[in-house]
């Protein structure tokens, strides 16, 4: 039976029972790292996309739990120092994190309970793709997930650095690079995210991106209706764009909720480490070796002459005849 | 002028042992310029820089990432190019202890590299008498040492393993950049260094056996070789 369906579309539903061809397979990569020529897809998987409401999230950790469950990690056992958030960071055991702050609204003097469900954002144009020395460690497919393909990672955390979110963690015991992978194992065979699966108030949703931007309207008109004159959708421009959404009910400010950057983008700095260093450093080293082997091969060598040799060799009987004389 | 000849002596003595600096009468005259240790050190160096350019080169450019296969994948590469820079650090700043008061700049450094057109065209006679280091040799001596120095500096900064959390990530970033640009210029005083020593022949005998011909010195170094033969520093004939 022919698939229709190559992207699920919910990740509420049970997964289809219809045979379903696996993707997100080598075909279906539409950014490779550390790879200039790669043959663009012959099909386009519809984008899909996670959507986080925060206005809806009660911080139960559901997400964080079925994500351990369903990635099968073992996150440490931490310590409680006061604060909700737990485990205190994202690790290569935590692919998920809720992270909780305490905002007083100057406005109203309110005290708002903020909760943010952190994790990879899936950036249409990835930093971390952008920094991975590996070839095929880093992959970005036609549906949009970003992910990290461990047999290739050599474990030197440049997508640490390109990361604009501070997402990826480097395993202390592989040497790897571990995130979210937007359950891409899941998502190739017609499921959605665990997170999204467990959530019970729907708080995370899945779907197609397409979808996912109507759906969040409907959620941010609600929030203007109660008051919420800023609410919007978090797909930040400067990243291309997420495959991981947030709807804020503070959107003019995303850094209350714990320092979501307001305008991420790839660093400049990691830019140009990656961009111009990267071809005019090649550049100039194949040059000059090229240079002197031309010149080695093309201009004179400086020899040292036999008068020369002489005149050192006279130097040193003279020195003799000194030390005689003395 | 018994002191003197004590003097003398003393140096002889020093000469015997194949000590660094002196005259080996010969024929054909041979002039010590490096003693076994420096040599040692020198080459233990040399083979940490050039496996740190091999793997570094490797995640530096996708075209060159087959190089991590010398050193058995890329996750043996990340491991070991930073360890292998901490061998080089010693290894340099060991030689670099012994050699730094040598090449401190003085005034004829300047005309010689004011006249780097004889230099090139190989027309020493030109140029003023040197003494064990040129002004060529000491830029690379200090291009060296401050790349090097830069290059740990900002090389601990991205050791993910161990100094992951040592500085923030913007800093790293940056580390990274400068560390990239650094190592780019190294391999170029690197090329000039190896090309320089191949070109002026005669030069690498110096590094291998310890000596050069009496000649090479007193074409390339005079004033250190009359400075040799002026004390005395000369190995008693056979």
């Amino acid at each position: 039976m022919a698939n229709t369906m190559d992207s699920p579309r919910t990740a509420v539903s049970n997964p289809p029972v219809q045979p379903m061809e696996t993707n997100l397979t080598q075909r279906d990569l539409i950014r490779r790292s550390a790879t200039s020529e790669l043959p663009q897809p012959e099909r386009q998987l519809t984008p899909v996309a996670k959507l986080i409401d925060v206005s809806k999230c009660i911080g139960c950790k559901a997400c964080q739990s079925a994500c351990v469950e369903w990635n099968d990690t073992n996150p440490e056992i931490g310590e409680n120092v006061g604060v909700y958030t737990n485990p205190h960071d994202l690790s290569a055991d935590m692919f998920t994190l809720m992270r909780f702050s305490e905002w007083i609204n100057p406005e109203t003097d309110n005290l708002e309970w903020l909760i943010r469900k952190d994790g990879c954002m899936h950036c249409a144009d990835p930093g971390c793709l952008k920094a991975c020395p590996s070839p095929g460690a880093i992959v970005q497919y036609s549906n949009g997930i970003v992910d990290f393909v461990h047999e290739n990672c050599i474990g030197c955390g440049y997508c640490v650095k390109g990361c604009p979110f501070n997402i990826p963690r480097i395993s202390k015991t592989d040497h790897r690079a571990y995130k979210c992978t937007l359950c891409s194992d899941r998502v190739a065979v017609g499921q959605g995210p665990a997170c999204a699966k467990a959530c019970p108030t729907q708080a995370i949703v899945f779907g197609t991106k397409e979808d996912m931007k109507k759906h969040a309207e409907g959620r941010i008109a609600d929030l203007k209706s109660r008051g919420y004159a800023n609410a919007g959708l978090y797909d930040p421009p400067g990243v291309g764009g997420t495959h991981v959404m947030y709807v804020l009910h503070h959107n003019d400010k995303p850094h209350i909720y714990a320092d979501l950057p307001d305008n991420p983008a790839i660093s400049a700095v990691v830019q140009t480490w990656k961009g111009a260093t990267k071809y005019a450093g090649l550049a100039v080293m194949g040059l000059a070796a090229a240079g002197t082997i031309l010149h080695g091969l093309f201009a004179k060598a400086n020899r040292v002459s036999k008068h020369e040799e002489q005149e050192a060799q006279e130097a040193v009987d003279h020195a003799d005849k000194r030390e005689e004389n003395a | 002028m018994s002191s003197l000849t004590d003097n003398t002596s003393a140096n002889v003595a020093a000469a015997k042992a194949g000590a660094e600096d002196t005259i080996r009468r010969g024929p054909p005259v041979e002039v010590v310029r490096y003693g076994v240790g420096k040599r040692i050190n020198h080459w233990i160096t040399a083979i940490s820089l050039i496996l740190l350019l091999l793997s570094g080169l490797a995640m530096f450019h996708p075209s060159l990432f087959f190089l991590t296969e010398l050193f058995g994948g890329g996750q043996m590469t990340r491991w070991i190019h930073p360890w292998i820079g901490i061998v080089l650090f010693f290894s340099f700043f060991i030689l670099f202890a012994q050699l730094w008061k040598l090449n401190l700049p003085n005034r004829d450094d300047v005309k010689w590299a004011s006249q780097i057109g004889d230099v090139i065209g190989g027309h020493e006679e030109r140029l003023p008498e040197l003494g064990k280091y040129n002004a060529g040799q000491k830029f690379i001596f200090w291009g060296m040492a401050s790349l090097i120095i830069v290059l740990i500096a900002t090389g601990i900064m991205a050791w993910e393993q161990y100094f992951g959390l040592l500085t923030s990530i913007p800093t790293q970033r940056i580390a990274l950049l400068v560390h990239s640009l650094a190592a780019v210029a190294i391999i170029l005083v690197f090329i000039l260094h190896v090309y320089a020593a191949i070109w002026t022949r005669g030069t690498i005998s110096a590094m291998t056996r310890g000596t050069v011909t009496g000649g090479w010195a007193w074409r390339h170094h005079r004033k250190w070789f009359k400075d040799m033969a002026g004390r005395g520093r000369i190995d008693p004939a056979e």
